[in-house]
């Protein structure tokens, strides 16, 4: 029998820790928003005639140049016996323009570039910061920090920030990726400590398991990943638009010019995309399938089309779609590339929309108690 | 050491009809035919239908759809999750309502519409598996088809000039491309090889795990039980049909199917916040039970936890809501025990406000020794508010301060009636309210070990002091859960296998060129343009070279200087984007 002596075995959360977890929190922001004054430096610098090789890549020569443009350029190497490999070339995909990247967001100007390298430190110590945020939350709830939806969006842009580093790191070229992604990771801050904000607290007894911390890290991943290969697909839409325009003889406007010349080529922004966006299928396949074993436990049925788990498979599907279209001819390039956009959506709405506009068992992410209709209590 | 730059020629030219039969069959995907209309006859039209559900633009479509389709199941209410929401929106929307219902949309994933895309999706996906799995096994038993005649059309190809033997390259090719772990084979003037068929092997492997599951998916349906039993403290349960609160089976389920087993509920602990913008919020809640299997197994005790059910056999038992249930004790006007249970009641909020009705069927007479029959409405709060709230609202979950609220009515139950009851309500048409002394119905709060005397000597009621507390459990029996994790495993494998791998072909050709001097070109061919292909194709050309090696004293190639190309210029340089 419980009575009135039901102990609180629940153990308090620790407020000190939650409120260092804010603190660390509001600095990531700031410290954000300097990186990203730091980024516009970056693309504010490095001038046009620097940057215009789209035009000359795709202009149809004169038959003078042609002329002159020998078929194949064989260069030597001067009598030594140095060992030198033979060079690999490589061309163009069937049907793709063959356009250069574009030198990188300070478009190849030396200042331009520093202030890039103050951004990335400026956004590694941010990173830091709200990692410490996130860990800070966890350690006051005894718990991993992803119950409510103002911790799922701290996490989820620290993750994000935390996959673009680790590109970075790899070598990968995506250093045009930090701009874009500081504006919504501030902005996803911002969402979440105004308008998610909930109070530290422990879970109600159907997040008690370790499916959960299987099955949200992964979701959030996913979408973190998700997120960075969208990004990817929307600036290859302009640039694709871009080259398609000067192709075709037109004259693009001189900021559309500035901003694109300096990004990858179109087709590289694509393949960026479809890589990461490949990359992460899997996983989120295996996070409906944890979320399923999850159910099953939590609920006596590893499916039973929620609205959460209908829109977690519409995402799984549409995302199958766009992988579809990339290997059917037709469907290739921008059609892919909108449905890719479809399917961030799909995610999205799952996210923001199904917590807050339909209501069904995976309520538990917002505010209050709507735990206890989820378990049937 | 030549070092070929440039290569000027419009992308175009590398279409695939150059590459021919080299770059066919690269994967064993079907091949996109225009949609000609088929000549006449039945078989004619068949075989095109045929044709254009298993093409993967058609593919695509269904799997559009099927994303599309999915949607309004989970904006409307569906009468598979939640009956009342349905029943409410059927009240306030008189005219969509009908419409709906045509539309099956009360009722979306078992609709006839959603279940023809689906079907069809898995004919169009199963019409593409057999193919294919049949055209890789012919791959797997042929050989990697041989070089293009011009190597440098290829998306990634290098070229330099040796002193070696042609047929030694060639042998040196071999012999590395093996190592590798290609599938290789001299071919004329060239060595084709090709690796990564464990691509096309993990694609079909997730294509048929979709199957696999759908099957096991289907198959649950049919065979599944799912029961509900609400027990009270010190009570018990026997697996069988009788026992069960309400219950659903799929349609080819029998009762003979039910795991035989039983089990006693022992206690049932709640633990709720304390403090904090989350008081009341639940913390822990679990249930005691000694249970056994079979109809005389021995007894074992087990606890059951929200996210831990209890797993008997294919049966699994879960704890899924929990609420409290007052003893009361009723007496006769002559002090006679006529009725003394623990009486379940159903929560009405998450304070766990709770309501039911007391009903005494037989053993009461009244005052005038007339068989009748009593009834009570009860109304039960765990913390009470104290009596100036004025409400019967709980204020925590727990049991601080309980309050049991009675009011009271006799007459006819109509229990005989033959239509069955719910033992939450009570029927009033053939009952009489008793009155107190302003003329209005009794009622009483009570608290625990209070006692409410009926007026006209009609008897009392008695609040025990013992308020047990009741746990909801469901009892789901399915079969098919283990196919269809595997399936799901099989499907993340082969999907990692299908997206991962590269499958690719590698061509080295060495010839002896117009002075003599023998000419090596190698080639490599992905499926999709990977930065990889092009990284092997130098990794593989580096080490063939350290074997054949250019002449030292080469100054024959020689080229014009001028050209004036930007270097940063230089088309498609650099593979890693
Ligand atoms: C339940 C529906 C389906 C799902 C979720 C699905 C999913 C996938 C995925 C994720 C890929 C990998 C794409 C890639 O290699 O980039 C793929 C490839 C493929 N799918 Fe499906 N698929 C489905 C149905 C079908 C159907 C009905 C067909 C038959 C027409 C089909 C034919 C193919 C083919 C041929 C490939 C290989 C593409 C290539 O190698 O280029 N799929 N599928």
């Amino acid at each position: 029998m419980t009575l009135a002596a039901a102990t609180d075995l629940a153990a308090a959360a620790n407020e000190n820790l939650a409120e260092i977890s804010n603190v660390l929190i509001y600095s990531a922001m700031a410290v954000y928003t300097l990186a990203f004054f730091a980024y516009i430096a970056e693309w504010s610098f490095g001038s046009r005639s620097k940057v215009a090789r789209t035009a000359s890549a795709l202009t149809p020569k004169t038959a003078a140049q042609e002329k002159k443009a020998p078929a194949v350029t064989v260069n030597q190497a001067g009598g030594t016996a140095v060992l030198e490999r033979p060079k690999v070339v490589v061309r163009a995909a069937t049907g793709s323009r063959d356009v250069p990247d574009g030198p990188g967001a300070h478009g190849g100007d030396e200042k331009g570039d520093l202030y890039g390298r103050i951004a990335i430190s400026l956004t590694v110590l941010a990173f830091l910061l709200a990692f410490g945020g996130v860990l800070t939350r966890a350690l006051s709830v005894e718990r991993a920090p992803w119950g409510n939806m103002y911790e799922f969006n701290i996490t989820f842009s620290t993750t994000a920030v935390g996959v673009y580093l680790l590109l970075l790191a790899l070598k990968k070229n995506v250093r045009w990726l930090g701009l874009f992604l500081t504006t919504s990771v501030l902005l996803d801050l911002g969402i979440a400590v105004t308008w998610l904000y909930t109070e530290s607290d422990q879970l109600v007894p159907a997040l008690h398991s370790y499916w959960l911390y299987i099955h949200v890290s992964t979701a959030i991943l996913c979408g973190a990943v998700f997120y960075v290969g969208a990004v990817g697909v929307i600036l290859y839409l302009f640039k694709d638009a871009y080259e398609n325009k000067l192709a075709s003889g037109g004259k693009p406007g001189s900021f559309a010019t500035s901003v694109l010349e300096r990004l990858p080529a179109a087709a590289s922004l694509d393949k960026f995309s479809y890589r990461v966006n490949a990359a992460v299928f899997p996983l989120w396949t295996f996070t409906i399938i944890a979320g399923a074993i999850w159910a099953g436990d939590a609920w006596g049925r590893y499916w039973g089309w929620d609205p959460k788990e209908v829109w977690s498979f519409i995402t799984w599907v549409a995302y199958a779609c766009y992988l579809h279209a990339r290997a059917t001819a037709g469907w290739k390039g921008r059609k892919a590339a909108y449905l890719a956009l479809l399917a961030f959506g799909c995610w999205l709405f799952n996210y923001y929309g199904v917590n807050i506009f339909v209501s069904g068992k995976h309520s538990y992410a917002d505010v209050g108690l709507g735990a206890l209709q989820s378990v049937g209590f | 050491m030549s070092k070929t730059t440039t290569d000027d020629d419009t992308p175009k030219a590398t279409d695939d009809q150059e590459l021919g039969a080299a770059g066919s069959q690269l994967s064993t995907a079907p091949r996109e035919d225009a949609p000609n209309l088929p000549s006449l006859g039945v078989i004619g039209w068949a075989r095109w239908f045929w044709r254009q559900l298993t093409s993967m633009r058609v593919a695509l479509l269904l799997l559009l759809l099927l994303s599309l389709g999915a949607i309004p199941g989970s904006l409307i209410p569906q009468t598979g999750i939640d009956e009342t929401a349905v029943a409410d929106f059927r009240e306030r929307h008189d005219v969509l309502a009908p419409i709906y219902d045509k539309l099956g949309l009360f009722n979306v994933y078992s609709s006839v519409w959603f279940s023809a895309i689906y079907i069809l999706l898995f004919v169009s996906l199963i019409g593409c598996i057999v193919p294919r799995t049949w055209q890789f096994v012919g791959q797997l038993r042929g050989r990697p088809p041989g070089a293009p005649r011009r190597l440098t059309r290829l998306p990634a190809h290098t070229t330099w000039r040796t002193e070696a033997e042609p047929e030694a390259v060639r042998e040196a090719a071999l012999a590395l491309l093996k190592k590798r772990r290609f599938r290789a084979h001299a071919a004329g003037d060239a060595v084709a090889a090709e690796k990564g068929y464990l691509r096309e092997v993990g694609n079909l492997l997730f294509h048929i795990a979709l199957i696999v599951m759908l099957i096991a998916f289907g198959w649950g349906q049919l065979f599944k039980s799912e029961g509900n039993k609400l027990i009270v403290e010190g009570d018990g349960f026997a697996n069988t049909l009788t026992q069960y609160d309400d219950f659903k089976s799929g349609n080819l389920f029998t009762n003979d199917d039910l795991v035989p087993f039983s089990f006693d509920v022992k206690e049932f602990t709640g633990t709720y916040e304390r403090t904090g913008p989350n008081k009341g919020t639940p913390r822990t809640y679990q249930t005691e039970v000694t249970y056994a299997e079979g109809a005389d197994g021995e007894e074992k005790t087990a606890l059951i936890k929200v996210n831990e059910p209890l797993k008997i056999g294919d049966a699994k038992v879960y704890l899924v809501s929990h609420g409290y249930a007052p003893v009361v004790t009723v007496r006769d006007g002559k002090g006679e025990i006529v009725y003394q249970d623990a009486v379940p009641l159903l929560p009405l909020d998450s304070n766990v406000t709770s309501s039911g009705v007391v009903k005494v069927l037989d053993g009461y007479r009244n005052s005038e020794g007339k068989k009748e029959q009593l009834g009570f409405n009860a109304f039960f709060v765990p913390t009470f508010g104290g009596s100036a709230t004025g409400t019967m609202l709980s204020q925590f979950p727990a049991l601080d301060y309980p309050v049991l609220a009675l009011s009271a009515y006799h007459g006819d139950l109509k229990a005989d009636s033959g239509i069955p009851q719910s033992v939450y309500q009570m029927d009033k048409t053939k009952m009489k309210e008793f009155k107190d002394a302003e003329g209005e119905l009794f009622k009483k709060l009570l608290m625990p070990g209070e006692t409410m005397t009926l007026p006209d000597g009609a008897g009392s009621v008695t609040f025990e002091k013992d308020v047990k507390e009741w746990a909801g459990f469901q009892v789901v029996q399915e079969s098919g859960e283990g196919w269809a994790l595997g399936g799901a495993v099989a499907a993340i494998a082969g999907l990692a296998g299908s997206l991962f791998i590269q499958r690719r072909r590698v061509w080295v050709r060495a010839v002896r060129g117009d002075d003599g001097v023998t000419v090596v070109e190698m080639a490599g061919l992905g499926r999709s343009e990977s930065a990889k292909v092009p990284e092997e194709l130098g990794d593989l050309a580096g080490i063939l070279y350290d074997q054949a090696p250019a002449p030292s004293d080469s100054t024959d190639t020689d080229t014009d200087p001028d050209t004036d190309t930007d270097p940063e210029a230089v088309p498609a340089e650099g593979a890693e984007k």
